[in-house]
């Protein structure tokens, strides 16, 4: 069998809507038959942060951050016009009304047809993340030279 | 244009009708025709580019009162 067209991404960003477009973008071409990796970095590992329990992390800056950070798709605000989230809930309206799929629902596509993903590790450990911060689908752990390694091999490499 | 099954993507905007239709091909014989019906005008661009990049025949489309009906035959 022909060897899959690849499509990575990095996803820096914890916006909700960016969050859409990334998975929109990976459901795509996954059900087009390519071979999609995600790598979450930075404020992009909110987006695969568990939405419910605690994250326990170390340390008094740390701990602050992941209270004010706690990340989680419930939690993501739109890029622009959050309004103190009356814009990020109004949204969720507008795509409930034409039937769009929510995030949680693209992030459970993309994992049945087979899209990885992953979360970097040094942004694990700036932000004092266990491994247990992340929801089922985040397959694994791992580095820049691994994203890398993947984007050099991909046809498609985008940052969002 | 006959079709052996239909996909019925009223109403979904994309990803939708293209994710749906890879999911109802693999039900598909090769050689057989789904016809997939959908209101979102994207369809008109979305889907013979996933029949390029999936290999599978896109044999036309037909317009009737704002529904699309596209045509796809499943490669052998």
């Amino acid at each position: 069998m022909a060897e899959k067209e690849k499509l990575t991404l990095v996803v820096f960003s914890g916006d909700f809507d960016r969050a859409l477009a990334a998975f929109i973008l990976a459901t795509t071409a996954a059900s087009m038959d390519m071979e999609v990796t995600m790598f979450f970095t930075f404020w992009g590992l909110n987006i695969v942060k568990k939405n419910e329990g605690k994250i326990k992390s170390k340390g008094i800056l740390r701990k602050m951050l992941n209270a004010i950070n706690r990340g989680g798709t419930k939690r993501l605000t739109l890029s622009k016009f959050n309004m103190m989230g009356a814009g990020t809930w109004m949204m969720k309206q507008l795509m409930k009304d034409i039937k769009h799929p929510t995030l949680d629902e693209l992030i459970k596509m993309a994992h049945d047809m087979g899209v990885k993903m992953i979360a970097c590790t040094t942004s694990c450990g700036v932000m004092g993340l266990p491994e247990d911060s992340f929801r089922s689908e985040v397959e694994s752990l791992a580095g820049a030279a691994y994203f890398l390694d993947e984007a050099r091999n991909s046809k498609t490499t985008l940052f969002i | 244009m006959k079709a052996d099954q239909t996909l019925d993507c009223m109403g979904l905007y994309c990803p939708m009708p293209i994710f749906k239709t890879a999911q109802k091909m693999k039900e598909l014989k090769a050689g057989e025709v789904l016809e997939v019906v959908a209101d979102d005008k994207g369809i008109k661009k979305d889907m013979p580019a996933w029949c390029n990049s999936t290999g599978n025949e896109c044999l036309g489309l037909e317009e009737k009162d704002g529904e699309f009906h596209v045509f796809v035959k499943k490669k052998p």
